[in-house]
């Protein structure tokens, strides 16, 4: 474990936790502009984050402290995450206690305790909320879990840093697998993410929200905690999908310089995503509960035709 | 350079294969039609780039009747079968979508089991785009075989033959140029008549199901 591997490490924590919310009042913005509002600031999510941490948390009568640790263990779930996804270098000392099927095993730890959390205090909204989301995460994972296995069929390695490296470093070649893969880990990374085709991040107070029910009890730091776990996942995600799909720019384990200019390139790459994330959900509505375990299927099978046609046409 | 080229074939061959799963799941014509488009497109771009990579100057012509027929006057013809027969929102299948989807990946797994010990013994520049261009006649062929409605059928139709059309090009460089013309010729007339045969089946049945073809008795 070298000095140049905890700064990366550090730095990509810090990087993590501050550019989350900028990455979602950014896909924010662009919303609005695409649908002809006026935009919120692109500070706007630090100042609900302020505005949250000051505030009293009001706690239900019968809440068990199952409730009070769901948002600490969620955040906690969401900072590792983004902390062993290779954004900046792939020199990570965190990396070898986490490949990429922990990696999945980790944002289904945070669900199942947001999801129980939710149960907890008893309230319709919130078992509602939890069964979707038990519903959605369990269709997503599988989906997931295939698009991850697809990318380390060509890196021969479930280590995402090893699957970023050998991605990066290849000569210039085009693995049809991979589009298939892009494809479904994009319907993926829409249904967890609570995006529009599968659920709305804008609604409050709705029947078909998803995310908004689970942490409809929740105030004050906990909502914080929980609205920053919500960004945090999104970064995440992002970050997996641009490591996999769009891999330079990365900072190798042998090149200390690269660093300097490896959070450049993430912050155009997040930006140009943040934009395709925006006119995706501009483009498409929301879509039944029911059509969602489809989408989900369609995503899977999509995963598993990019490993046949991986294996068919070979790396 | 010559082994980006063909990548990028098998690239545009697994888009082929990827509108042919996402046209086997869309239930509205409308859409359905867009995705046949941007198959008629890919195929373009397979084609040519099969032309530049084989310097075979008849691939280019190919390509260009493609264009036309496919991207251009088929589309445009199939907007106005749907507009004039106002079915623009269809959306019956026979099967449930996510079991046609799992028969079609079944199917995929066939096809490319299939062609495996054919293209190791091919040396054309694609050799797994065949059994890519198999598993798409086959999900079109699912496609015509798993919807109850006419235009679909068709459109199915069509797509089948984009399929044996890639096949055609990416394996054995395309057939000689009469057989294409031919091809495209018998393509276009298909359309046109089935076009026809759409509205005399509603003139007769009031509806587009094909399932009333199956008496052959009037009651």
């Amino acid at each position: 474990m070298s000095l140049y591997g905890v700064s990366s490490q550090l730095l990509e924590i810090i990087a993590a936790l501050l550019l989350a919310p900028l990455l979602s009042g950014w896909v924010g913005q662009w919303r609005a502009w695409l649908q002809n509002k006026s935009a919120p600031s692109l500070l706007q999510p630090y100042r609900l984050l302020h505005k949250l941490f000051h505030k009293e948390s009001v706690l239900a009568e019968h809440a068990s402290p199952l409730f009070r640790g769901a948002p600490y263990i969620a955040f906690g779930c969401m900072t590792l995450a983004c902390a062993i996804v290779p954004t900046l270098s792939t020199d990570l000392p965190l990396a070898p206690a986490a490949d990429a099927i922990a990696l999945v095993g980790l944002f289904a730890l945070a669900r199942v305790f947001i999801s129980l959390a939710a149960m907890d205090i008893g309230t319709a909204f919130g078992t509602l909320g939890a069964r979707r989301e038990m519903l959605i995460g369990f269709l997503a994972e599988p989906a997931l879990l295939m698009v991850l296995f697809s990318t380390s069929l060509i890196s021969q390695s479930t280590s995402l840093t090893t699957m970023v490296q050998t991605l990066s470093q290849r000569d210039l070649a085009i693995y049809p697998g991979l589009a298939f893969a892009g494809v479904a880990f994009t319907m993926v990374s829409l249904a967890e993410n609570a995006r529009v085709p599968v659920d709305n991040p804008a609604t409050h107070l709705e029947l078909t929200m998803i995310h908004e029910a689970l942490i409809l009890e929740y105030s004050g730091r906990h909502l914080a905690l929980l609205e920053w776990a919500a960004s945090l996942k999104l970064f995440a995600y992002s970050c997996i999908g641009l490591a996999l799909f769009f891999p330079w720019g990365i900072a190798a384990a042998d090149a200390p310089l690269a660093l300097l200019l490896a959070l450049p390139v993430l912050v155009l790459k997040l930006a140009a995503g943040g934009v395709a994330l925006a006119l995706l959900e501009t483009f498409s509505a929301k879509m039944r509960i029911f059509r969602v375990p489809e989408f989900l299927a369609t995503a899977f099978l999509m995963a598993v035709i990019g490993l046949l046609v991986h294996i068919l046409l070979g790396g | 350079m010559n082994a980006l080229f063909s990548q990028f074939v098998n690239l545009l061959g697994a888009l082929l294969l990827l509108l042919a799963f996402a046209m086997i799941s869309q239930r509205r014509i409308l859409s359905l039609i867009h995705l046949f488009t941007l198959q008629g497109i890919t195929l373009v771009v397979a084609t040519a780039t099969v032309g530049v990579l084989t310097q075979q100057p008849h691939l280019y012509l190919s390509a260009a009747i493609t264009f036309l027929l496919k991207v251009l006057l088929i589309p445009v013809l199939l907007h106005r079968v749907i507009d004039r027969l106002n079915v623009r929102w269809d959306v019956e299948t026979l099967i449930n979508i996510p079991t046609t989807m799992l028969i079609g990946i079944l199917l995929v797994i066939f096809a490319f089991n299939l062609a495996l010990p054919i293209a190791q013994l091919s040396s054309s520049i694609a050799r797994g785009s065949l059994g890519i261009a198999l598993a798409c006649v086959l999900l079109s062929f699912l496609m015509m075989i798993t919807r109850a409605k006419a235009v679909p059928q068709v459109i199915g139709f069509l797509s089948m033959e984009n399929g044996l059309f890639f096949a055609a090009t990416a394996a054995t460089y395309g057939m000689p140029m009469v057989v294409e013309l031919g091809i495209a010729l018998d393509v276009l007339i298909g359309v046109l008549i089935l076009g026809v045969f759409m509205f005399q089946i509603r003139e007769q049945f009031d509806s587009l199901d094909i399932h009333h073809l199956e008496k052959l008795k009037e009651n």
